[in-house]
């Protein structure tokens, strides 16, 4: 029996649907991230996880108690919230201590509880500060002393980096992850970043509109994505239409000229199919065992360490990445160009 | 939740019952004035009263005189302040919060002190004595208009539109009143309104300086002798106030605030 | 200053210093007609009614007017009005911010909250002539209430010694523009209260009593001091209503000066200028202390 379960999770609020078919097993320990779009449902199934939402239908499960309907204040789960939600009025020892007081922990115990989570977070120095003294990122980071304080059966983070500098949201993602896996805690992470969500996460459940799209360790979601949508939102891709569609011997036309991908037997043929490749798996020149296809570069665009070509090929577009080195010479716009890839690294959609 | 419901439920009841009782009462002992029937009577007495149509310009006119001299005062100033003198801005504060700490009792015996003999003598003729009256009312209104026009001046970043319209080579008369003033309509019309509402029923200022002459120190007199007319006064001076209160939230689109405040008591 | 030779030497472009323009005189030409009105109209009155307390009727200095405060009738209009006007700030604080707290955090519908604002907006400025009738015809010797107690209840108030024209009458009759004050004010503060706040706490294990108690409260205490602060202010200076309703009986301080600008009774100026420069130095000392405690929540409510 999973750690956390939820099935049959579903969550309609008056016409609309956030939430349907959410079923969900996870392991003691894990760091699982729900990744989708604005609305997709990832924050109101945390919700409902922590007790602030109430499921419309199905149950939730947490080792081995059914918690779907117990009260917020009785699940001894941990939250930290996108605004960081410390209290104003209270010190920062004082947010810290403040589930401690609610256990009745006696007043040298509470005081070890929060020296020990204050050196977690590296921010010994700041007991008695108030947050409004705090920068974001220092007030975040309370936070996530605050949750784990209780000892949480479950910690869950309701996109918590998003009121963030860039700068301090690459540090702390490490920071959270790091602490994660010291504590062993079981931890849900709610996000819009991809990026995010691949780095840190054991495993992802992509959503979109409610459902999810897929569920998986991060090089399985990106590699092999299970649907359109999934292949899109996370990492780049290139779309573009074929004709001529082999489905069992593996072949087709793009604008002409000869692709061959990995034949796909069971599927059926259709005219509105198109062939899915991820801009990085195109190499420039050709190669053994690869597809090439003769193209003309229409822009080129530097972002640091990569580069971004575009290729016009028989006014197909496509994006091929490859890393910047220092002493690369770029295709200029106009030049002719051989691009390739291997027949496994695009499939059809 | 469901009980957390009912005590609330509860206080909005008695709190309705409280506002509600007293003007009811008003409401049915004005229309008693008739022995045994139920009737408007008072209110056309009131109505075919030339008094009560006099005074109501008279506070109606001070009242308008006010609020322009209100905004000619405080809104090229505010503006003033934000663009170039934001070290003055704590002062303008300051002196928009004075009124509070002077009530209108207080005001009106200073002003008649300095205004009504040398050198000013204000007080000698009718129109000195309304010209002081406007200035006590421009007064009592400075913190809510005050208020008012700032808030308004912070939400459109007056700042940033001056020097945009400066950079497109407009005068300071063309950013004034095609840009400055059109985007403080709102906080214009709730102040407007405001000080409306104040000035009409006002009773402390007016009885002092200009007595019967005003709607409230006539509201006053009625009520010493008539008691069913000064009923009616009160619904109407109520319905008045109410129907100034309702356009204020039509402006401001229902943002209602501590800005809805004024100052007779 | 790096001379231009010294910025080419360096490859560096360092810009001279720049000195702050100096203001031009015109710019403080646009706020003059302002500052002029307040100190006409608002300084000018103040101070001569400060100089005044301190001059006899001879025009030389004296304390005299202040210590004429110590009369006993004079004394006794200070009790009566602190009295009064502790009683409305703390009675319409308390059912004002209940009111507020139920349209905010205890979450009636919209409607219930926006009736309640503009009601609020309209009662607060309802005071003055007309707030005495309508309470005449409530709770008068004929009022509609009293009526009501006698036929329904065979209560006659009257008899039972109440009578609106009195202490407990004026209290009743202020809290028509101390309750819907109060509202207004302490309801930005109540918007304040984030729901994170509630939420993390109830994830913390905490119960409703206990957020409120360790947290919201505590948030809330200086919005809720300093609104009743303000309440307290306003009924200490407030005239026309108690004038209207008891004219002049009750003992009033704003009804004592009132009489000294009439020339009724005692007349005596300089008492009128040091009562007056009482009242102002009280209103001063609840200004700042309200303002005080504003600050102190808005730091905490600002983020």
């Amino acid at each position: 029996m999973a750690f956390l379960s939820l099935s049959n999770i579903s969550k309609v609020f008056g016409t609309t649907t956030a939430v349907e078919n959410f079923n969900l097993e996870v392991e003691k320990g894990q760091f699982v991230s729900f990744l989708g779009p604005s609305g997709c449902g990832k924050t109101t199934t945390l919700r409902m996880i922590a007790g602030f939402e109430l499921p419309t239908t199905g149950a939730i499960t947490l080792d081995g108690e059914d918690i779907t309907y117990k009260s917020p204040n009785q699940r001894n789960v941990g939250m930290v919230f996108q605004s960081y939600a410390l209290f104003p009025n209270l010190t920062i020892g004082q947010n810290i201590g403040f589930g401690l007081e609610v256990r009745k922990y006696s007043a040298a115990d509470a005081k070890a509880r929060i020296d020990e989570m204050l050196e977690l977070v590296h921010l010994e120095k700041h007991k008695d500060k108030y947050p409004y003294q705090l920068s974001g990122g220092q007030q975040q980071r309370i936070a996530l002393a605050r949750a784990l304080a209780i000892s949480p059966r479950v910690l869950l983070l309701d996109e918590p980096l998003s009121a963030l500098d860039a700068k301090i949201r690459v540090e702390l993602r490490l920071e959270i992850r790091r602490i994660q896996q010291t504590m062993g805690i079981t931890t849900i992470y709610v996000t819009h970043d991809q990026e995010e969500a691949l780095l840190l996460s054991d495993r992802v459940v992509v959503m979109s509109q409610g459902h999810i799209e897929q569920v998986g360790a991060p090089a399985s979601i990106y590699n092999y994505p299970s649907t359109e949508f999934v292949a899109q939102f996370v990492g780049q891709l290139n779309l573009l239409p074929v004709t001529n569609v082999d489905m069992k011997n593996g072949t087709c036309k793009l604008a002409g000229q000869n692709v061959k991908f990995e034949p796909m037997p069971e599927r059926k043929t259709s005219d509105e199919l198109r062939l899915a490749i991820r801009p990085e798996e195109l190499h420039i020149g050709t190669g053994e065992g690869r597809n090439a296809l003769k193209g003309r570069v229409e822009s080129v665009l530097f972002l640091g360490s990569v580069v971004r070509l575009r290729v016009d090929v028989g006014g197909i577009f496509f994006s091929a990445d490859f890393f910047n080195e220092r002493r690369i010479t770029l295709p200029r716009s106009g030049d002719e160009v051989v691009i390739s890839f291997p027949e496994h690294s695009c499939w059809l959609v | 939740m469901r009980r957390k419901s009912f005590w609330s439920w509860v206080w909005i009841a008695l709190g309705a019952i409280y506002f509600i009782l007293p003007l009811y009462a008003t409401f049915d002992f004005s229309l008693r004035a008739k022995k045994g029937v139920l009737s408007f009577l008072s209110y056309q007495n009131i109505f075919n009263d030339p008094n009560f149509w006099k005074t109501i310009e008279f506070s109606l006119v001070i009242a308008v005189f006010t609020i322009i001299a209100s905004i000619i005062l405080v809104v090229p100033t505010a503006y003033w302040i934000r663009l170039k003198l934001p070290q003055l801005r704590g002062m303008l504060e300051f002196i928009s919060m004075l009124p509070f700490v002077v009530p209108a009792i207080v005001l009106v015996f200073g002003l008649i002190r300095v205004f009504s003999g040398a050198p000013f003598f204000l007080t000698n003729t009718f129109f000195g004595t309304d010209i002081l009256l406007v200035a006590a009312y421009v007064v009592l209104a400075l913190p809510y208009v005050f208020r008012s026009v700032d808030t308004g001046l912070a939400s459109i970043d007056v700042v940033s539109l001056t020097e945009a319209a400066q950079s497109l080579g407009a005068s300071w008369s063309t950013i004034m009143f095609k840009i400055i003033f059109p985007n403080l309509k709102v906080a214009i019309l709730s102040s407007a309104f405001l000080t409306l509402a104040t000035v009409i029923g006002e009773y402390t200022i007016a009885s002092f300086m200009v007595g019967i002459k005003a709607f409230g120190p006539y509201m006053s007199l009625i009520g010493q002798n008539r008691t069913y007319e000064s009923s009616s006064l009160a619904i109407i001076s109520f319905m008045v106030t109410w129907g100034f209160m309702g356009l204020i939230q039509l402006f401001s689109r229902g943002k209602a605030d501590s800005s809805s405040l004024s100052g007779a008591r | 200053m790096l001379s231009k030779q010294d910025s080419l030497l360096n490859g560096k472009r360092d810009a001279p210093k720049a000195r702050p323009a100096p203001l031009p005189w015109r710019n403080w030409l646009g706020v003059v007609p302002f500052f002029l009105f307040a100190f006409f109209f608002i300084a000018l009155p103040s101070l001569t009614l400060l100089v005044g307390a301190f001059r006899d009727n001879a025009g030389k200095l004296t304390l005299q007017n202040f210590v004429g405060l110590f009369d006993p009738s004079i004394l006794n209009a200070y009790w009566v009005t602190i009295k009064i006007s502790l009683a409305t700030a703390i009675g319409g604080g308390l059912l004002g911010f209940l009111m507020a707290y139920a349209v905010t955090v205890g979450k009636l519908p919209n409607s219930v909250r926006t009736s309640l604002m503009t009601f609020s907006g309209v009662a607060s400025n309802f005071a003055g002539v007309p707030l005495a009738f309508a309470f005449i015809a409530t709770l008068g010797r004929t009022g509609l209430v009293t009526l009501l107690l006698k036929n329904l209840l065979g209560i006659n108030l009257y008899d039972q010694g109440f009578s609106l024209y009195s202490f407990w009458g004026l209290s009743l009759t202020y809290m028509f523009f101390q309750f819907p004050l109060m509202v207004l004010v302490i309801t930005p503060a109540l918007d304040g209260l984030k729901k994170d706040w509630s939420e993390a706490a109830a994830n913390l294990g905490a119960s409703q009593s206990l957020y409120w108690r360790k947290v919201a409260l505590p948030i809330l205490t200086p919005s809720i001091l300093g609104a009743i602060i303000l309440l307290f202010g306003n009924s200490f200076g407030a005239y026309a209503t108690a004038y209207s309703l008891t004219g002049g009986f009750i003992n009033l301080i704003t009804i004592v000066i009132g009489s000294q600008i009439k020339g009724d009774i005692y007349y005596n100026p300089g008492l009128g200028y040091a009562l007056a420069v009482g009242m102002i130095v009280v209103m001063s000392v609840m200004m700042a202390i309200y303002y005080m405690l504003r600050r102190r929540s808005e730091r905490w409510l600002r983020k």
